[in-house]
């Protein structure tokens, strides 16, 4: 079963059976909820932005095991970088998951373990879909400090 | 299951016909295609019938004067032969589409949109496929009708008293699906038709996952409407069908306008065809209908109820070998008597997503997601399931395969 061992490794599975930042913030400087149409998978992302840093970031909802893996890995490795780091994280991943960047270990810590669903078109949409909820995240919250709001 | 005293039905030898089924894919072993209610795989009689048509008489049809053209048209018309004999319909009522989906969508546009008003109401049921819903929510968001969903029993079943209930003076049209994609229920359209004409109402049954696994009567269901499509039953993609009531048919309004469907084109306007033609606008899907006509004919020399009889076998090994699998829960009835072969369920503690990649692995090709059906997910309080669902070629190694692929999946996620 090599495939499935290059998609689910170990480190994925630890991550669905043990989720790490699951949940909401209460007063979260942002948030949003994102679901995938296909399997009807959902997230809600919660950030929590002090002095310009993630203080806090906490991602909720159901999914398959590959969702969940990866939003449990993007609350360790978004936690406590700026807001600018945090988006180019995100880029660098989605690029990973589209086959069009080798992965940066330093970078994606837990999250280098996805890399196998890149070769999995229809789960590719599972692994991003808490990272694009964090860039969608981002730009609410510039925009509503933007406009005093 | 391919000894069985009761019919004559030999799924095992029945497989030689399908080249998929035999010929093992690229890198990998055997193929437990368990996923015959989202397209059936086709027998090679039916490949060789459009190849044929291509290959020797490839014309347009209906206006060619020469030869070959003519030739077209009557395979062409063979083909609607050939299902309007399935299914016990006049052949004049019988339209071809593009799929089940545009057959619905004709009625909905052709009759719904130019007869319904505000305050009608449109009933479907809370298990149709989007195909059987959405159509009538366009109509009626157009014309200030109503789109009500009766519900279905904790046991995956039409609440019948529900329905005696909300069909009334308002309803105009009755929408409901024959056998369930999802829960594999086995309706029974024949009251719920007579219960709908008694208020005046027209009907559509959505026969999409009955045509191609038991004996469909229309004459006997008779219903004004009925659809289905072509690639679930060992027919072709790019074809449906619609068996209407030539009546109700005759006095519509066409659905597409173009070539073929009219009598006559002026400046001033068009007069229409006569049907099925009216219906039937622009080049047909010839090769289609050609291949679909072979595919009713070898569903016929096997028997419908000879499938049927199978697949009830099929069903209570289903469940027998879901039943084994702890964890385990199966959507809709328990009694195959009641049910077709197509099962969805959901393993504690894994996602479908999960269990559909994982079994893939193990050559086990299972679906998982809303099966088009989303209002009855939510009815059922899951986002999603896994569904396995079997046709005349499965036989007990693809379920022992779907079986202990299961067991294994639970076990590989920790859920156990
Ligand atoms: C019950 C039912 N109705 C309608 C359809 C739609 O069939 P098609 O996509 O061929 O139009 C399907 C197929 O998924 C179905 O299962």
């Amino acid at each position: 079963m090599g495939g499935l061992d290059d998609l689910y490794q170990q480190l994925i599975l630890d991550h669905y059976r043990n989720r790490r930042g699951r949940g909401r913030i209460e007063g979260a400087s942002a948030s949003v909820h994102e679901h995938n149409p296909v399997c009807g998978d959902e997230c809600y992302l919660d950030i929590l932005v002090e002095d310009g840093r993630i203080a806090e970031i906490r991602a909720d909802g159901d999914g398959c095991s590959i969702s969940q893996a990866a939003a449990s890995m993007l609350t360790e490795v978004a936690a406590g970088k700026d807001l600018d780091e945090a988006l180019m994280l995100v880029e660098h991943f989605r690029l990973v998951m589209h086959g069009e960047a080798q992965p940066d270990e330093d970078l994606l810590g837990d999250a280098v373990a996805l890399e196998g669903v890149a070769k999995y078109p229809v789960r590719v949409k599972c692994a991003l879909l808490s990272w694009l909820a964090l860039r969608e995240c981002i730009a609410d919250y510039r925009e509503t400090v933007a406009t005093g709001g | 299951m391919g000894n069985s005293a009761q019919h004559t039905l030999h799924a095992r030898a029945l497989r030689a016909e399908f080249p998929i089924l035999v010929s093992p894919r690229a890198g990998g072993g055997a193929v437990h295609y368990l996923d015959s209610a989202a397209t059936s795989q086709k027998p090679q009689r039916v490949l060789d019938a459009m190849d044929a048509y291509y290959r020797e008489t490839n014309a347009n049809v209906h206006r060619g004067v020469y030869e070959m053209a003519a030739e077209a048209t009557e395979r062409l018309e063979a083909g609607r032969d050939a299902v309007a004999r399935l299914v016990n319909h006049p052949r004049e009522a019988t339209v071809f589409t593009k799929n089940a989906t545009e057959a619905i969508n004709l009625v909905a546009w052709a009759w719904g949109a130019r007869e319904l008003r505000e305050g009608d109401e449109v009933l479907v049921t809370m298990m149709e496929h989007h195909s059987n819903t959405v159509p009538w929510q366009i109509v009626a968001s157009m014309t200030g009708a109503q789109v009500r969903f009766c519900p279905v029993t904790p046991g995956g079943e039409i609440d019948m008293d529900a329905m005696r209930s909300m069909i009334g003076g308002r309803t105009r049209m009755v929408a409901v699906v024959h056998v369930s994609n999802t829960l594999g229920t086995i309706n029974p359209v024949e009251d719920i038709v007579a219960m709908a004409h008694e208020a005046g109402a027209l009907t559509m049954v959505d026969a999409t996952q009955s045509v191609p696994h038991m004996p469909v009567n229309a004459a006997a269901i008779g219903s004004d409407f009925l659809a289905f499509t072509g690639h679930k039953m060992c027919g072709p993609t790019g074809i449906g069908v619609l068996a209407a009531s030539p009546a109700r048919l005759g006095a519509m309004e066409p659905f597409l306008g173009g070539g073929e469907m009219i009598s006559d084109v002026t400046t001033e306007g068009a007069t229409w065809n006569d049907i099925p033609w009216k219906f039937e606008a622009g080049t047909p899907p010839i090769a289609e209908a050609v291949g679909l006509g072979e595919a009713v004919r070898f569903l016929e020399e096997i028997g419908m109820e000879n499938i049927r009889a199978h697949e009830k076998e099929v069903a209570v090994r289903m469940l027998e070998a879901l039943d084994e699998v702890p964890g385990l829960t199966v959507y809709g009835p328990r009694d195959a008597e009641r049910r077709g072969a197509s099962m969805s369920f959901s393993l504690d503690g894994v996602h479908p997503h999960d269990i559909g990649q994982f079994l893939d692995s193990k050559g086990v090709c299972v679906r998982a997601g809303h099966h088009c059906t989303k209002p009855l997910m939510r009815h059922l309080g899951v986002q999603s399931t896994a569904r396995a669902s079997a046709y005349l070629y499965t036989t007990d190694d693809d379920i022992i395969a779907l079986r202990d692929a299961l067991i294994a999946c639970r076990e590989w996620f920790g859920a156990a």
